[in-house]
């Protein structure tokens, strides 16, 4: 039983200083994954049926290039943010939840890297 | 990880049926949670019947029947009767409420009573209120400044004024932090509704001085950012304000002064 007063125990470490940026940038991206969603349910159901060299071609071309790297990116911070809410919410042991954090960055950056990756590839047709 | 199922000594096992009040011929069953801290008994819902004709027509005019009349042990808090000391705070059919402004006739079949949710019992009905208090004192809820003390009242203009209505009414139930699932989950943390709703109150007053302050200790993701916009406290708060709004307001302020 800790014998520290409650408004002590309140207090705690005190004020991490941030968290306004996490929210902004949960809104942001939230708000830009509207019309890359968009973009990319469109995409797939254009490219329905297409062979390999058309679905490559498209792919590579730079418009869709880059809509394709943004959606990934606004996507899997969006991903990132959220799933660190729900870990910081639900995880409560210290260590258990360092880890989990430190799973999902890790997760959610090879997840973005090896993506952009593959447009790259195909983009620039090395 | 958070724990959703009862420790084995806090299931709630079936309590004692109590007589009916003898003669009486309309009666209203109370299920009600008892516990205490003096055995080493788990906690357990008492089945009582109140005489309606011989009490008036809220639960809590029903709590007080019983205690009179049938049980002495049954432990709750209650004082003013009429909404306003928020003593009477407690989960009424499954909503928290206040037991004496929540009349009987607003809930069907049998009145079930538990402690407000998530809190440390005490006994019974009564939960230990001591973090709530402190987190309340935290956020420094007085007037703040540092220009000279005016000769008479620190003036404020009547559309300053309005800003704190629908704020200042709070009577600090505790209703809404307690019906808060990330204050359940994160309650030594995040500082909950009630009290980010009277942290709004004093952000917002045209008269205090220490805004950007008072900014700076709720800049943390657990304080203030634990909200997820539940709606829970907006359902529950028995004075119809409107908590979830004023956390809204403060993430509002968060975002404006970094622009």
């Amino acid at each position: 039983m800790s014998m520290r007063t409650p408004l002590s125990q309140v207090r705690g470490l005190g004020s991490a200083r941030e968290g306004t940026g996490h929210f902004w940038h949960q809104r942001l991206t939230g708000i830009a994954n509207v019309p890359l969603t968009i973009f990319f349910v469109v995409l797939l159901i254009a490219m329905q049926g297409a062979d390999h060299a058309t679905a490559v071609a498209v792919i590579g071309s730079p418009v869709v290039a880059i809509f394709l790297i943004l959606a990934i990116l606004s996507v899997v911070y969006h991903m990132k943010l959220g799933m660190q809410i729900i870990l910081e919410d639900y995880v409560s042991g210290e260590l258990v939840k360092t880890i989990c954090l430190m799973a999902n960055i890790f997760f959610c950056t090879i997840v973005a890297l090896a993506s952009v990756f593959a447009i790259l590839k195909i983009s620039f047709g090395v | 990880m958070v724990q959703l199922t009862l420790p084995r000594n806090s299931t709630v096992k079936k309590g004692k049926v109590w007589d009916k009040p003898a003669g009486a011929t309309n009666v209203r069953e109370y299920k009600i949670y008892r516990w205490s801290p003096d055995d080493e008994e788990n906690p357990a819902l008492d089945t009582y019947y109140v005489d309606t004709d011989d009490c008036g027509p809220m639960v809590l005019d029903g709590l007080i029947y019983i205690k009179n009349k049938i049980d002495s042990t049954l432990t709750f808090r209650r004082s003013c009767r009429e909404g306003v000391c928020g003593s009477c705070a407690m989960n009424i059919d499954g909503t928290n409420t206040l037991a004496c402004t929540k009349g009987m006739d607003e809930v069907k079949g049998a009145i079930k009573i538990y402690p407000l949710p998530h809190m440390p019992v005490v006994k019974d009905l009564v939960p230990d209120m001591n973090r709530f208090y402190a987190q309340h004192r935290f956020i420094e809820p007085w007037l703040k400044t540092t220009s000279p003390t005016p000769e008479a009242e620190w003036l404020q203009s009547h559309e300053d004024r309005a800003k704190l209505d629908g704020l200042y009414e709070c009577i600090l139930c505790a209703c809404c932090s307690t019906s808060c699932p990330s204050y359940w989950w994160n309650g030594d943390r995040y500082l909950g509704p009630a009290v980010l709703l009277q942290a709004y109150r004093w952000l917002t007053d045209s008269r205090d001085e220490a805004t950007g302050e008072r900014l700076d200790a709720l800049e943390d993701p657990f304080r203030l950012y634990r909200c997820h916009t539940i709606m829970n406290c907006s359902q529950a708060c028995p004075k119809g304000l409107n908590p979830a709004k004023a956390i809204a307001e403060i993430k509002k302020m968060m975002v404006e002064r970094r622009m």
